[in-house]
Order: structure tokens, then C-alpha cells, then sequence
């Protein structure tokens, strides 16, 4: 017993005396990749439990523990794959910020289930950018889907309830909801939102299978912010991160599922159709845990 | 965006206590407030480890101005340095000598590029009567033409946009199209790129050598996190930026990024863009960038307003008033006009970081209409009505109603409401302490 206690502080000692310069460049470290102040802080004192419990003094073997508690942070109960519907059609709504790439992540998703055999369309609510229904018309056109569209500022919720009301009498498995980039402080707009999701569960008589936000892997500590006023307003139900061919990695979504749970289901990358994955947690922390 | 950002600053006022000189014990405590702060604004960790450095040499051993906490203080310290390092206010663009003045736009993908350089174009040509032509150089995504032309429709713009995917070629033809037709400006709007994609760094490189533009502006989300620093740094190895423009501060970012940004590339910010409308663009202005970093309102020009106008001697005499529950209408109506000078009431109430207090006050509904008539009802009493209000009667609130021009139905207001008042300052001042408030005078109303 008493030989036990004698390790334990050694290697307590040796990381308190080495450790506070160490443990402040890992904070750091994690603070680059855009984890939160207050994440990191709580991934670093757990990782210095863990590290005097399990007596760790390589560096090796240290990384192997951050990405262990990283993971744990990343675990969710459900599987993290796309929710289908029993009764078609299957309904996905895409939100986000301005200029975080929805349309194309949609084209992406789209073009994947496409593959798996499913029957897609596309709802192009997005009526307020200009050349936004161009650009999912574009993509839909290549895909050899349908899309349902309006004419520039029409009420999203119109081309919403269209779409549905095409998508029961195509008999379409799935329907994609494409919306305006809109900020998450913008209040009208936000209600915008709600009433697209209203739409559905009037038509459909029960709530889109998914609300995906998505959110730009460059994007600071605000897209926090933004998972919370979007899934307070939206109930969303998983990220898609964008442009993770960048340099950021997008550390910020440990945040976001370690706050307010919210999972991140999908990655994009490059300008390709096909450069599209489900969410690979082992895969992230490596990248973030090099 | 105010109420958690105020939450955080009630947080750091209340943590450091008032006292009279900063000792490294506050500064410590201090800088690493300030560090957290300027993390959680996005602010690249390297660009916060040196200006902290740089902070604590500032602030050490300094002394304490009366109306400020030492918290305050080094917040003020803090913004007068970020002010400084921010640079210049933006919005002065060179235009060349001999039109066109050639502009290109760089920036990563979902930047807003294209909306930006509608707008820069319409501010040109409305505050600075410019002819303003765009080039749309972005042939990679789907629409990016279309969404520049439909825009430039808008604002009664031409934009050239060529045949074929050859960036280089379009642009170089577009230039010579529009200094033919006699533009001013011509603005080219090419692609989004990652800033660690070779290839594409290299066509912007090539466009540069290709049109030789006299500016080349980089269009940077304010929401960016870390990275910032490095995408900066490499726009401008490629192609040497000779400013920013910050987007998206419509959002409620903290927008640090702008402090990293300038602090690696030494690159003026020029404008911001705040919002979906073409009017939705503004100069840069240093100061709202540092107050919205350190997020902390407009706390620091409230600071300043009260530092002007309130006489540090006549708010100590009132706070002790205050105590002992003498409170009278001399020195309601002391109060009244420092309120008064500090400008329009509800701009000093939303400067206050103090949510609770904010809220009481608000209900209050104080504006400057009603402050001149309560001034003319307490001016038309006696001094000894003034000095002890309880001696007001039925047939004094007649002669002071006649004298000031109102109804006895105001006096009446303005007694309750200064009984009121006397018990809610009483409650402030206990408050006072924990808070570490200075402003006893406007806060006190």
C-alpha cells in the first residue's frame, strides 16, 4: 500500500514540476484547434487524473489518453447515421449560417443516398440568395433528380409544402430542404425557419427526421453560438461539417457535443460530389491529435 | 450578444474588489481574465501571449483613476492598446491616378466575396461617384457568375464574365473591355480557395501578374477561429493584400480574428460588412472591433461620459447621503443633470453592463422630455421643500403644480417616484460593494 502512494507522487511530483509548463502549451494546443477555453480546461484536468492514476510519463502514451477522453466527449448513445423514416418520404431541413456551404453539402448527401438506391428530391426554399436555386438546380441536373423550385423571394414555406405534396405523389424516398444562410441573431429569419419545419410536421404529421446544421470547420468559437440558437429554435439533430480539407479542423464541434450534445453526423471536403463521409470519430481525433 | 457578454464583465468586476492601486496580485488576476477573453473572442493564442506581455508592461504600478475600478483600468489600458494596434480607421482607398483603378477580391470559400464586392462597388460609386465595373472571375462554382450578375443588376452595374474557365483570361479581358468603356474602378471577384491549396494559390498569383491590380483587398469572415493568423499570412505571401474586409459582423461574434489578421499581416482593415443589404457596409472602425473583442458593450465610453461629467467630491457626499437615508430633492436634481449631460437616457441605459439594474431602470422610463418637467417641478419648490420632501401638502403640491406649469397629478408622480428611488438606491448601495460599481451618480438615479 504504502509502495503504491510512494509511486503515485513520483509521478505527481514529476508532472507538477515539469507538468505546468507542459499542461499550459497542451491548453494551448487544444485552444489552436479551436477547442473551447472551458473544454479544453476540462479535458486537461481529467487527462491529469488519469495520467497520475495510470502513472503516465511518456508522451506516447499521454496522446493516447488525451484521445481516449477526446472520444469519450464525441460518444453518443445513438448511432450517429442519417434517420430514416418508415413511411416515405424521409425529410432532411439544412440550416446554417451564410456561406458555410449547404448547398453543396446537400448535393453531396444527396448524390450519396442516391447511390445507397433511395429516390431523392430536392426542395430549393432557399428564395431569398441570388442564383441559389441556380446553383441547387445545377447540382440536381448532374444528380438527374428532381427539384422542386418557385420564383425569387417566394415563401420558402410555399416550395416546402409543394415539394412534400410532389414528394407523396412521386413516391420519393427522401426529400432534402435547402434554406437560406441566415445568422443566428436574426430573429425574422430564424422564425422563417420554424415555419419550414411547421410545414413538414403539418404535412407530414410528424417532425423531419433530421434538422442538420452546418457549420464551416474554419469557424471560431461563435459556431457554439450558433448550434445553440439554431437547436433552440430547430431542434437540430446533427452537424455537418464543411471544408474540412482545410487547415482548420474543427475543434469547436467537441464543444458543441460536450455543451449541448449535438452530434456531428457528416463531413465534406474539396469540390468534388463524392468527397463526403459519415462521421469517422477516431479518424478526427488523429487529425486533431497529431 | 450583451447579456452573456455582460454577465462575464459583472463577473470580472465583481472578482476584482475596489482598490486603490493595481498590485501584480490584480494584474495577474486581471491579465488572465483578459486572456480568456480574448480567446474566447477567437483571437489567435500567439497574437494574446504578446499583447499580454505587452499589457502588464503598461499597467504595473500605475495609478488608479478615481472613477475607475482596477479591473476597469486595465480594461481601459487593454482597449487603448488594441485601439492602437487595430490601426486606422478604414474606408480611404487609393484610387490610381490614371483610371481604372483595378481591385481584386481574394478570400477562402463562404467568405462572401461576391457580396462584398457588390457592395464596395455600389459604396464607391455612390460616396466616392465612381463608375464602377466587376469582372466575374469564379468559373468553379456552380452559379457564382450568375449570383455576381444578378447582384450587379440590382445596383445597375456591368459586370464581364467572358466565355470559357480561364480565370487568368477572362479578367485580363475584362479590364481591357472596361478601361475601354472609360470605367473608374474595375472590381474582379474571383473564386474562393483554401489558402493551403497550391494550385489555386497560384492562379491568383497569376491573375495578379496577368491585370497588375493597384489593390488587392482580402475578404475574411469574422467568425473565423484560429486559423485566421495563417490564412492571412499566406493570401498575403501570394499575392501581398494591401487590406481586409471584414464580413459577417452581423453575426454575434466576438471577431477576434480581426486582431490576429492585423497583427500578422500589418494589413489595414479598410471595411466591414454587416448584414444582407448592399447597405450593409461600412467603414472600419478600430474602436468598435476592441470594445466588441473585449465584449463588453460600449462599458468604456460610459467610463469616459462619466469620468466628464460626474464630480467625483458631490458623488461621494451623495452615496454617503445615500446611506444614511438623506436623500432630498437637492440632490435629486444634482443627479438629474449629470444624467442629463451624459446624453440621451436610454444610450446611457444600454451602455450599462448591469442587466438587473438595467432592467429596473428601464421600467422606470426616464426620458429627457420627462426630466425637464420633473427638473421644473423640483425647481418650483422652496429649499425647505427641497430639503425635507415629507413636509409637502396638499395645498404646496397646488402652488409647486401652478409654478412649474404641470397638474398636481405630476407632483404627485415625481413624490412617489422619488420615494421610490430612495428605496432602490438603498438597495444599490448594498449592492455596490459586491459589484465594485463606480458610478455612483448615474447609477444611483
Amino acid at each position: 500500500m504504502k509502495r503504491i502512494f510512494k509511486n503515485l507522487n513520483i509521478v505527481w511530483n514529476h508532472f507538477r514540476k515539469v507538468g505546468d509548463e507542459f499542461w499550459d502549451e497542451l491548453e494551448e494546443e487544444l485552444i489552436a484547434g479551436d477547442i473551447s477555453i472551458n473544454t479544453a480546461d476540462m479535458i486537461i484536468s481529467s487527462l491529469k487524473v488519469k495520467a497520475c492514476e495510470e502513472k503516465i510519463t511518456g508522451i506516447d502514451s499521454l496522446k493516447k489518453v488525451l484521445k481516449q477522453e477526446m472520444l469519450a466527449i464525441l460518444q453518443t448513445e445513438e448511432s450517429t447515421v442519417l434517420t430514416v423514416s418508415v413511411t416515405p418520404p424521409t425529410v432532411y431541413i439544412i440550416v446554417g449560417v451564410n456561406g458555410v456551404g449547404k448547398t453543396s453539402a446537400i448535393a453531396k448527401i444527396a448524390n450519396m443516398l442516391k447511390q445507397q438506391g433511395k429516390k431523392v428530391m430536392l426542395a430549393a426554399a432557399d428564395t431569398y440568395r441570388s442564383a441559389a436555386v441556380e446553383q441547387l438546380g445545377h447540382f440536381a441536373k448532374i444528380l438527374g433528380i428532381d427539384m422542386v423550385k418557385h420564383q425569387r423571394n417566394a415563401d420558402p414555406g410555399a416550395v416546402v409544402f409543394d415539394c412534400l405534396e410532389s414528394a407523396l405523389a412521386k413516391e420519393v424516398d427522401l426529400v432534402m430542404i435547402d434554406t437560406a444562410g441566415r445568422m443566428h441573431t436574426s430573429f425574422n429569419l430564424i422564425q422563417e425557419l420554424k415555419k419550414i419545419k411547421k410545414v413538414v410536421e403539418k404535412k407530414l404529421g410528424r417532425s423531419p427526421e433530421e434538422v442538420l446544421l452546418t457549420i464551416d470547420s474554419t469557424t471560431g468559437q461563435n459556431a457554439r453560438n450558433q448550434a445553440e440558437i439554431f437547436s433552440e429554435s430547430m431542434d437540430v439533430s446533427g452537424i455537418i461539417l464543411t471544408k474540412t480539407d482545410g487547415a482548420s479542423k474543427g475543434g469547436i464541434v467537441l464543444t458543441i457535443k460536450n455543451d449541448l450534445g449535438i452530434p456531428v453526423k457528416i463531413t465534406t471536403k474539396g469540390e468534388k460530389i463524392g468527397d463526403i463521409e459519415y462521421f469517422d470519430q477516431v479518424g478526427f481525433v488523429d487529425s486533431m491529435v497529431v | 450578444m450583451f447579456e452573456q457578454l455582460t454577465a462575464k464583465f459583472e463577473d470580472l468586476f465583481y472578482r476584482i474588489k475596489n482598490k486603490g492601486k493595481l498590485s501584480p496580485g490584480d494584474l495577474d488576476k486581471a491579465l488572465r481574465e483578459i486572456k480568456l477573453t480574448l480567446l474566447e473572442a477567437d483571437v489567435n493564442f500567439k497574437v494574446v501571449k504578446e499583447f499580454l506581455v505587452n499589457i502588464e508592461g503598461k499597467a504595473l504600478g500605475k495609478e488608479v483613476m478615481e472613477s475607475l475600478t482596477p479591473a476597469q483600468q486595465i480594461i481601459k489600458i487593454v482597449n487603448d492598446e488594441m485601439v492602437k494596434i487595430l490601426g486606422s480607421t478604414g474606408g480611404n482607398i487609393c484610387f490610381a491616378s490614371k483610371s481604372p483603378t483595378i481591385i481584386m477580391v481574394v478570400g477562402l470559400q463562404g467568405t462572401g466575396k461576391t457580396s462584398s464586392v457588390i457592395k464596395m462597388a455600389s459604396y464607391f460609386k455612390s460616396k466616392n461617384q465612381k463608375k464602377v465595373s466587376l469582372i466575374a472571375a469564379d468559373v468553379y462554382r456552380p452559379a457564382a457568375i450568375l449570383q455576381l450578375e444578378d447582384m450587379a443588376k440590382a445596383v445597375d452595374m456591368e459586370v464581364y464574365s467572358g466565355k470559357g474557365f480561364d480565370p487568368v483570361k477572362i479578367s485580363k479581358e475584362g479590364v481591357q473591355k472596361f478601361t475601354r468603356s472609360g470605367s473608374d474602378v474595375i472590381i474582379i471577384d474571383t473564386a474562393g480557395r483554401l489558402h493551403i491549396d497550391k494550385k489555386m494559390m497560384e492562379e491568383i498569383k497569376e491573375i495578379r501578374k496577368a491585370v497588375k491590380p493597384h489593390q488587392i483587398f482580402l475578404v475574411m469572415d469574422a467568425m473565423t477561429g484560429q486559423e485566421a493568423v495563417n490564412i492571412a499570412s499566406s493570401f498575403n505571401a501570394a499575392v501581398e493584400c494591401d487590406g481586409i474586409i471584414l464580413t459577417k459582423l452581423d453575426s454575434d461574434t466576438r471577431g477576434g480574428a480581426a486582431l490576429s489578421v492585423y497583427s500578422v499581416v500589418r494589413k489595414p482593415i479598410k471595411f466591414v460588412s454587416n448584414g444582407e443589404k448592399v447597405e450593409d457596409f461600412d467603414i472600419f472602425y478600430p474602436d468598435r472591433i476592441a470594445s466588441r473583442i473585449l465584449g463588453k458593450g460600449d462599458v468604456l465610453t460610459l467610463i469616459e461620459k462619466a469620468e466628464k461629467v460626474i464630480d467625483d467630491k458631490k458623488a461621494e457626499e451623495l452615496s454617503k447621503r445615500i446611506e444614511s437615508q438623506h436623500l432630498n430633492f437637492e440632490d435629486f436634481i444634482e443627479q438629474l443633470k449629470s444624467l442629463k449631460k451624459m446624453g440621451n437616457i436610454d444610450n446611457v441605459m444600454s451602455m450599462l453592463p448591469i442587466s438587473g439594474v438595467n432592467k429596473t431602470l428601464k421600467k422606470m422610463n426616464f426620458d429627457n422630455f420627462n426630466i425637464d418637467r420633473l427638473e421644473a417641478i423640483i425647481n418650483s419648490m422652496t429649499v425647505s421643500e427641497r430639503r425635507n420632501p415629507h413636509i409637502i401638502n396638499g395645498s404646496r403640491k397646488k402652488r409647486i403644480a401652478k409654478g412649474s406649469g404641470n397638474s398636481v397629478n405630476e407632483v404627485n408622480k415625481l413624490l412617489k417616484q422619488f420615494s421610490k428611488t430612495k428605496q432602490m438606491l438603498k438597495h444599490f448601495s448594498s449592492l455596490k460593494g459586491k459589484l465594485g460599481v463606480p458610478f455612483d451618480g448615474p447609477l444611483g438615479l
